[in-house]
């Protein structure tokens, strides 16, 4: 058939609705508690109410008596169970053997001590409230500077210094830096403790399958691979054995990127029971059980020219790991120190990290994982120089930059930035807002009593985690593409998405490099025993890592589409455009579907080609990618109350070619509510005796929909020289760009009160306090 | 105890545990998966059904106080394989990410618009305050809402 060369509308750039979605509006997404299984019980877990104790005995019996009550375990029938895994590791780790079941000491309030098994949740839950456990109370600490301090109570009593690791990074002459200064300024920053509360909870149904010693584990994760990996690891089972399924996932931000005691202890209970087991953790068990994030007290000190140019950075940061390690906990601050210098160009630092072991939950990654805390850092410090130069925090900002001809750019703690183009983003996102005529009006209003804020943040960070070197299990992504005989492409992805919305944006890399309909092409993700194996969705690495594994699926592919086009068509001078594989002498084409049929037909074999049409890259990413971008903030204060309204809300990102700007927006717009819910409302809290009292959403502030203020987006468009995409990766930029804008902005709007820094989160409490005079106090 | 109710134009009759919670009997007696259980206290509205045409969570009420009620879910909304307009809004907005607040979040947005035909962006964002999602920062819901009310009125 001869047909005209048409040139096919290009779907990266678009902005194109997601193909996910239609199962998700109408109800008929299955997530793991909507899994059912014949003869399925419940699991219902105890924990302990207290944050350190010894168990001296645990009465199972009226539990075990309880109506449908089919087994009870604890933590001395899962001795044999592996240890909950420590993915990190640092010279010098302290890691405790984490039991998945409690055996003699509880370390933490939620610490899981029994599992009851029962018909069904309520039965189960029944039994639970009847098991006695006889502690033996011991004092607990809860505050990672307390845990430091001489004659606190020790976490682990092998360990009384309460210290998890140190790690010591120095790059440059930061001494000579700090000689050579006009100026040092000093700040206590503190990134509080957060709960990432994704809107589904942790659950799990196990379900074993005897005779061919195969566990079936549906759970709701990011990493599904690394989960069998390690879960068959814990249970001593074949890997091949564990099929791992993370169904419809509800959202993880970090807290699912995870390895954890119920998991296993799912695993556990089907093999002994033989039936299959679901457990659904309650949003009481996630806060107190799920992964906290952040966690943070930065001593920062800053050294500088009287110019404004920064000579060095010295940071010690004082990491709260909790009672023991999850998968990445001591890797987070490490990641702090990799970032420390934002993308300023000063080549000298020191850092200090000591990790403390408390009494809580461990903390881990949540979105940002370690960028945040960094940026939040630095971004304060240098509006607090600007300060202490009397400059303004543009100016300060532009004098330090990485200039565009110094990329990539070699920072001094061992990064390689990729590309940028710093004063870009800041200088569209002072236009947006009217920079200097707000000045002037802020100037005015000040006249008249009220108190705006303008707060700028300039933020870059580390996406595309990354380089196999550089992440713990590798950080190489894979792709399998296969054109089916009929044409239709699946492609099965090792990222496992959770609402990033892969299942359209690497379609629309499909529909664009084979030419064919993007109704044509289907992501599959999230199955083990489907998908080859791969690493994850998190550090915004999905499209930037995943993403190139396809396309470099896809170029194996065309290069055989081709072969066997030209030889249907015999002709050695063929193109593939438009999902047709075109003679350019004759004009005749076959499409991909004919050319697909003929693959899998096998009639005729182009020379040194195999049937079908099918490729598998594992892609290891060179460097990582780096983003970056301006966020600007407009506050306005209530004089008598502390409240803050946030009047504008600037973000100008750059995350590199950007596939689908919807989506996009929609990941900036979510970071920036977890960045603003950081910023002002959110704090984790325990009490001295390691009770979590901001434990359910009553006491617990996320942002909801009247909080939030509209957020103004644009963008820049660096392209990374990483992958051939282009693409950086965006999921965390808007929480990372989000926090110091807010709170410089804050800190501009008090400034006549001398006020130069104020911890997160700025309740309306705190401004209240700041705002009174001090006879009123 | 025995309760009928009406669920999306269906009857159903059958015995309950008086303790059982409205939610896990859509879910797990009649197989109605769609409404999802975010935080079992009410604060987040993943749980968010119609009952008798008003917008509640059904996580903190139990099964037999529905008794004699008609309950809409997010699986009845669509009619015959047509969204209804709150459903292609939110899909063409971009008014989800994981999708698990996704049908609480629509029926309290069916419901914005049901009592006030053009609402303000105020309107919508205080109507939507009962329902937590913690994906899109709410500004594409906003636009859809927008979107589906701005549809109705045509």
């Amino acid at each position: 058939m001869a047909t005209t060369m048409t040139e096919v509308e290009k779907l990266v750039g678009k902005r194109i609705r997601r193909r996910e979605d239609p199962r998700l509006i109408t109800g008929t997404a299955t997530y793991v508690e909507d899994i059912q299984m014949p003869g399925m019980n419940h699991a219902a877990i105890v924990r302990s109410p207290h944050a350190a104790a010894k168990i001296r005995s645990i009465n199972i019996k009226r539990a075990a008596e309880a109506p449908g009550v089919v087994a009870v375990f604890i933590g001395k029938d899962t001795e044999k169970v592996g240890a909950v895994p420590c993915g990190a590791s640092l010279p010098g780790l302290r890691v405790p053997h984490h039991n998945i079941l409690a055996t003699s000491l509880v370390y933490f309030v939620g610490h899981p001590v029994a599992v009851v098994v029962a018909q069904n949740r309520y039965l189960a839950q029944d039994a639970a409230d009847l098991i006695e456990v006889d502690y033996d109370v011991l004092p607990p600490v809860a505050d990672p500077e307390k845990a430091l301090a001489p004659n606190a109570p020790a976490v682990h009593p092998q360990w009384p210094d309460n210290v998890a690791f140190t790690y010591h990074l120095e790059g440059g002459d930061v001494d000579k830096a700090f000689a050579e200064a006009d100026v040092v300024v000093k700040q206590r920053i503190t990134s509080q403790r957060l709960i990432p509360m994704a809107m589904e909870t942790r659950g799990v149904v196990a379900e074993w399958r005897g005779a061919d010693r195969q566990l079936n584990l549906y759970t709701s994760t990011q990493i599904p691979h690394l989960v069998r990996t390690l879960v068959a690891q814990m249970l001593g089972l074949d890997e091949n054995r564990v099929r791992v399924i993370a169904p419809e996932v509800g959202g993880g931000f970090g807290s699912k990127l995870n390895v954890y005691a119920e998991e296993a202890l799912m695993g556990f209970v089907a093999q002994q029971t033989g039936k299959p087991v679901k457990w659904i953790e309650s949003r009481r068990e996630n806060f107190l059980c799920t992964t906290h994030g952040r966690g943070h007290v930065d001593y920062y000190e800053l050294a500088a020219k009287r110019d404004g140019t920064i000579l060095g950075i010295k940071l010690k940061i004082i990491q709260d790991i909790g009672a023991y390690h999850q998968l990445l906990t001591p890797a987070i601050p490490t990641l702090s120190v990799l970032m420390m210098p934002g993308i300023y160009k000063t080549q000298n630092v020191r850092a200090d990290v000591v990790g403390a072991f408390t009494n809580c939950m461990p903390t881990d990654a949540y979105r940002g994982a370690g960028r945040p805390e960094a940026t939040h850092g630095i971004e304060r410090m240098v509006d607090i120089l600007a300060d202490e130069l009397n400059m303004d925090p543009v100016e300060i900002r532009l004098k330090n930059f990485v200039a565009n001809d110094q990329f990539p750019f070699h920072t001094a703690t061992g990064l390689m930035y990729d590309s940028g183009n710093y004063a870009a983003p800041l200088k569209k996102a002072l236009d947006i807002v009217g920079y200097h005529k707000l000045r002037q009006q802020q100037a005015e209003a000040r006249k008249q009593g009220k108190w705006i804020g303008i707060g700028i943040s300039t933020y870059g960070e580390i996406c595309a985690i990354g380089p196999s070197p550089a992440t713990p299990a590798g950080g190489w992504e894979s792709a399998t593409v296969k054109v089916e005989p009929s044409g239709k492409v699946t492609v099965m992805t090792g990222a496992s998405p959770h609402g990033q919305g892969e299942e359209t944006t690497f379609a629309q890399i499909v529909a664009d490099e084979l030419g064919v309909n993007i109704d044509d092409v289907l992501v599959v993700h999230g199955d083990t025993a489907i998908v080859q194996y791969g690493i994850g969705t998190f550090g915004s690495r999905g499209t930037a890592i995943g993403g190139t594994a396809v396309y470099f699926a896809l170029q194996d592919l065309k290069a055989k589409i081709k072969s066997f086009g030209a030889m249907l068509l015999e002709s050695d001078d063929v193109a593939l455009s438009g999902g047709q594989v075109i003679c350019n002498k004759t004009g005749k084409s076959k499409s991909v579907p004919e050319i697909a049929a003929a693959a899998y037909r096998a009639m005729k074999l182009p020379p040194n080609t195999e049937p079908g049409l099918v490729s598998t890259r594992f892609w290891e990413p060179p460097n990582f990618t780096f983003p970056f971008g301006a966020h600007i903030v407009v506050t306005e204060i209530d004089g008598e109350t502390g409240d803050i309204k946030i009047r504008r809300y600037i973000a100008v990102d750059d995350c590199g070619n950007i596939i689908n700007p919807l989506i996009v927006d929609g990941q900036v717009h979510g970071g920036v509510a977890q960045g603003l819910g950081q910023a002002l409302w959110e704090r984790a809290v325990y009490d001295e005796n390691g009770q979590l009292i901001t434990g359910e959403l009553m006491d617990y502030a996320v942002p909801r929909a009247h909080m939030m203020p509209w957020i103004e987006n644009d963008h820049t468009v660096t392209p990374s020289p990483v992958n051939p995409l282009g693409v950086k990766g965006v999921g965390e930029a808007g929480t990372i760009g989000c926090s110091p804008a807010v709170v410089n902005s804050v800190v501009d709007a008090l400034s006549p009160l001398g006020v130069r820094h104020i911890d997160m989160p700025m309740t309306p409490e705190k401004i209240w306090k700041l705002l009174i005079p001090e006879s009123v106090k | 105890m025995k309760i009928a109710v009406r669920i999306n134009g269906k009857s159903h009759s059958r015995e309950v545990e008086p303790r059982l919670l409205l939610i896990h009997y859509l879910r797990e007696v009649v197989g109605l998966t769609g409404s999802h259980v975010g935080c079992e206290t009410s604060l987040c509205g993943a749980c968010t059904i119609e009952l008798d045409g008003k917008a509640v969570k059904s996580c903190t009420m139990f099964a037999v106080q529905a008794d004699g009620a008609s309950l809409t879910t997010i699986e009845g909304l669509a009619v015959d394989g047509k969204l209804h307009a709150m459903q292609e809004a939110f899909w063409n907005e971009h008014g989800l990410q994981c999708g698990f607040c996704t049908p609480g979040m629509i029926m309290a947005s069916k419901q914005i618009v049901e009592r006030h035909s053009d609402p303000t962006e105020e309107e919508i964002r205080h109507g939507l305050a009962g329902n937590v999602c913690r994906c899109t920062g709410y500004q594409h819901i906003v636009n859809a809402v927008k979107a589906a009310a701005a549809g109705a009125g045509k």
